[in-house]
């Protein structure tokens, strides 16, 4: 069904729900909108994501036949029909509440992403991921580009939940704070108590941080991280106030992700969030048909997580504000190997989530017949090969969602082949 | 030390080359306390490295200072166990870096901690706590079975043979777990540990090809892990596992130039596997990234290295046969290392920033165990890199979350030593700018800017009269520690 401008408007300015194709004024739209209360939330499984155990190829007689002992049974998966290729499809038996997400419509799967030549490098990997830049992933990260266009950013228009601050949140201009937990996110004194003396300590300190010499990056550099912590504390003390709807597990994923919603209901601002999960290098023992295999808990956790999540905002009335992105610097081998897991591989899945996401399968799943000319494999058919440049996805979110320009930010024009989740 | 006059006039130092030895400490240790720093300042500047690198010569004897009057405290739950305890293997480690006579042994295997990047979680999963530890972090002396972990077997080669290094930490049971050659067998390759071998062990990412990480993975088959008498796991090459076709690389392996490790018995497979180390020990790639990586561990992360002194410390990696001793003593000896503008140029890890103002502001009545937490949300856990590329050093290190950890830290410490702190104000009750520059001058800052040092002034005597009383000595001296500790300037080191 075609649709007015009307109506895209109305549907973008509420928490929509119904499902837009994307029209060619959509990035227009939004940045007339402002889009201000929308947020991103980038997800990173770190470690390289086995995508054949997160969403099974369950009816692929090569998928038993290359994993004897770590295929997931075709009784176990959670259906959740088939691609555009025709090729059925099931979650890991763990994702139970990203089945139920995928069954309203909000969960769009994105098979076989990835790019030319991957590298099966962790660490190149993910530089590649978070500049965007296979051939030279040094630098900003995408979305530091996309904060570098911000008119006025303010010290929380991105937030890290992570200590480290991301390549990809990495900018030129705009300092991104980490803030794993608002409850630690406190100023501590040895002379609590004593007449005025916390607040001569936070004074000074606060005036040391805001020394910024030109002539010494990295003093500079430590200090700003300083002073963004002072220019912080106040407003997160509010967010560590927050009493969520739901009840979040007690691990730092999802602790993370009750951060992040915190933030969100209390207005602070932030455009992009970001959250990562470990344990995806699963070289051994990923036994994901297991209850204590390696792969169970990371489904268990990153399920547990963001159900919560997806319906803390649901109550909260945002999810129609928020846009998940979940990526993986790569997938893994097809063929598990001698200890019951995957090696290094190629092309994997992401996912996005949010109440205006247009939920599906994009993208066909891999023949895993093991053929030199199979078109779907590579590396003599060992890993799975690339459909969709990751940076198609991308652009999609930058024009989409965040109302910029993905050409000026992505270095080059992506959009066309990119899946049509938002 | 005696305080002067003037804050502002810090660099105007009593004691001929006394910045250059507290550089030197900061860098190849992890600071000084007063005592150490007039210590090593008799030595002078080369008498000091000769101490540093000639460690051999200084009694290891730290371990036993543990628990006795003096000295940083542990905290023991039911007996102080750092054999099989983690915990307790982390005190253990952070008490070393405070009070040991051989701190660059100590620095040198942080350094290989972080280039090996083992996780004990890891480990723990598959062996369980108690194991896990003494494979970590056992000394063979104290174990029944001999056990040596792996950081034990990193302090051993602290300055040793790196060729030497990578053929043990090849056979180190916890690297055969991290890495899972222990499950790499004929036919079923497990590339993990050849992949990161290459990657970041030596090479480098880039100088080589996938083909080769297959290939090499087939090299390591059957190095794995036997369990003798049910009691502890020990490597063991396992013959019938060895894969004893030829394997081709697209690098030489052979100072010839051959590059195929040609097909062997299977009783003598086990050569191939030192076949590759050599040649990944001798590839050019190898020696100048080593020199890179310790020229940021110990000269400078801001902007790239020289690459004259570079090519000078790869030389003499290869001249001396992968003999790291002079590699690192030509690097303390550099022009580079002792350049002034070098000096505060270096993020402080949170290991060396815990350990370095531990060290400046006070230990008496200080658990190390009462560190280990916020060393956590520092983001550096001793034992626990975050993967197999090790922490993210230099700016990896700062964020507005860490830099409020890090500030809390400085004001647990020294809310802790608050009296120890007193007395030692005691000389400098006379004005808030004695006790400045008293503090200062204890804690080894940089200079400050002129604002800065204001701030601090003004925080000394803001909240009413100057008496000088204990009261307010107390007050004032910890509240100083806490700033200058919690300060960007006192980050960098």
């Amino acid at each position: 069904m075609p649709i007015t401008r009307r109506e895209f408007v109305r549907g973008g300015v509420a928490a929509f729900t119904v499902s837009f194709a994307a029209p060619a004024f959509l990035s227009d739209l939004a940045r007339a909108q402002g889009s201000n209360r929308r947020n991103l939330v980038v997800l990173y499984l770190s470690g390289g994501n086995d995508a054949l155990s997160t969403v099974v190829p369950y009816t692929d007689a090569q998928y038993y036949a290359r994993r004897p002992t770590i295929a997931i049974p075709a009784a176990q998966v959670l259906q959740i029909g088939a691609d555009r290729s025709g090729i059925p499809l099931g979650f890991h038996p763990r994702l139970t509440g990203l089945r139920s997400i995928f069954n309203s419509g909000r969960l769009a799967l994105i098979q076989r992403t990835g790019y030319q030549n991957s590298s099966r490098s962790h660490f190149e990997g993910t530089d590649i991921w978070s500049t965007g830049d296979p051939r030279s992933p040094q630098g900003t990260g995408w979305l530091g580009r996309y904060l570098d266009t911000l008119p006025s950013p303010g010290p929380l228009t991105a937030w890290s939940t992570n200590r480290e601050i991301p390549r990809t949140l990495l900018s030129r201009t705009v300092g991104v704070p980490s803030i794993p937990s608002a409850q630690g996110y406190a100023f501590a004194s040895p002379n609590a108590g004593i007449g005025s003396e916390v607040q001569f300590a936070r004074a000074s300190a606060t005036r040391i941080s805001s020394h910024l010499p030109v002539d010494k990056p990295h003093l500079a550099f430590v200090n700003a991280n300083a002073r963004a912590a002072f220019s912080t504390l106040d407003v997160v003390a509010q967010v560590g106030t927050y009493a969520s709807s739901v009840t979040y597990p007690n691990n730092g994923f999802a602790q993370a992700l009750r951060t992040i919603a915190g933030a969100m209901v209390r207005g602070v601002g932030t455009k992009v969030f970001w959250v990562q999960t470990g344990g995806y290098d699963t070289h051994a023992a990923q036994n994901p048909n297991q209850a204590n295999g390696s792969y169970t808990g990371l489904m268990t956790t990153l399920n547990d997580g963001l159900f919560a999540f997806y319906n803390d905002l649901l109550n909260q009335g945002l999810l129609g504000d928020t846009l998940v992105l979940q990526f993986s610097e790569f997938g893994r081998r097809i063929a598990e190997n001698g200890s019951q897991g995957t090696d290094h591989g190629a092309a994997s899945v992401m996912m996005l989530m949010g109440g205006s996401v247009r939920g599906g399968i994009y993208g066909t799943a891999p023949n895993l017949r093991s053929a030199p000319d199979n078109p779907t494999l590579e590396n003599s058919g060992n890993d799975v090969r690339y459909e969709t440049d990751f940076r198609s996805v991308y652009a999609r979110v930058i024009d989409g969602w965040l109302g910029a320009d993905s050409a000026a930010i992505l270095g080059a024009d992506f959009r066309a082949g990119a899946p049509a989740f938002l | 030390m005696q305080s002067r006059p003037d804050p502002r006039q810090r660099d105007d130092r009593p004691r001929r080359g006394e910045q250059a030895i507290e550089h030197l400490l900061r860098r190849a240790g992890f600071g000084a306390n007063p005592q150490e720093i007039d210590d090593y300042s008799d030595l002078g500047f080369t008498g000091a490295i000769r101490r540093l690198v000639d460690f051999e010569a200084v009694p290891d004897d730290v371990d036993s200072l543990i628990g006795r009057p003096g000295y940083v405290l542990i905290t023991a739950r039911g007996g102080f166990a750092p054999r099989t305890n983690i915990t307790d293997a982390r005190q253990r480690w952070l008490f070393r870096m405070i009070h040991t006579r051989r701190p660059l042994q100590e620095k040198m295997t942080l350094f290989w901690h972080n280039h090996f990047a083992t996780a004990y979680s890891k480990i723990n999963g598959a062996f369980g706590g108690e194991e896990a530890t003494r494979y970590m972090a056992a000394k063979a002396d104290e174990d029944p079975a001999k056990v040596t972990g792996q950081i034990e077997l990193l302090r051993q080669h602290a300055l040793g043979n790196f060729r030497d290094l990578l053929i043990a930490i090849a056979k180190d049971v916890a690297m055969l777990e991290w890495l899972d050659g222990r499950a790499n067998i004929k036919g079923r390759p497990q590339e993990n540990f050849a992949r990161e071998l290459m990657e970041l062990f030596t090479m480098g990412v880039g100088t080589f090809a996938e083909a080769d990480v297959y290939a090499g993975a087939r090299v390591f088959t059957g190095w794995n892990l036997t369990r003798p008498g049910n009691a502890y796991y020990t490597f063991n090459y396992a013959a019938a596992q060895h894969d004893t076709t030829a394997k081709e690389f697209t690098f030489p392996i052979y100072p010839n130039g051959g590059k195929v490790i040609p097909a062997r018995s299977a009783d003598g497979g086990m050569q191939d596997g030192i076949d590759l180390i050599n040649a990944v020990a001798r590839h050019p790639e190898t020696g100048p990234r080593l020199a890179r990586k310790l020229y940021a561990f110990f000269v400078s992360e801001l902007g790239a290295p020289d690459e004259g002194l570079v090519a000078e410390l790869s030389n003499l990696y290869y001249q001396g046969d992968f003999e790291m001793k002079p590699v690192v003593e030509r690097l303390l000896r550099s022009r580079q290392f002792n350049d002034p503008s070098n000096r505060y140029a270096r993020y402080s890890s949170p290991a060396e920033f815990v350990a370095r103002s531990i060290k400046e502001v006070g230990w008496a009545g200080f658990s190390v165990n009462d560190a280990l937490t916020p060393m956590v949300n520092m983001g550096q856990q001793l034992y626990e890199p975050p993967d197999v590329n090790g922490w993210e050093w230099g700016r990896g290190w700062i964020s507005s979350g860490t830099m409020l950890t890090r500030m809390n830290f400085a004001s647990q410490l020294a809310t802790n030593q608050k009296f120890n702190l007193r007395d030692i104000a005691r000389g400098a009750r006379q004005s808030p700018d004695a006790l400045l520059t008293l503090m200062l001058d204890r804690l080894t800052a940089p200079a400050f800017a002129r604002d800065s040092q204001e701030a601090l002034l003004d925080y000394a005597r803001a909240g009413g009269a100057w008496t000088g009383s204990d009261t307010q000595l107390a007050t004032k001296a910890a509240g100083l520690a806490h700033l200058i500790v919690g300060s960007g300037d006192y980050q960098l080191v």
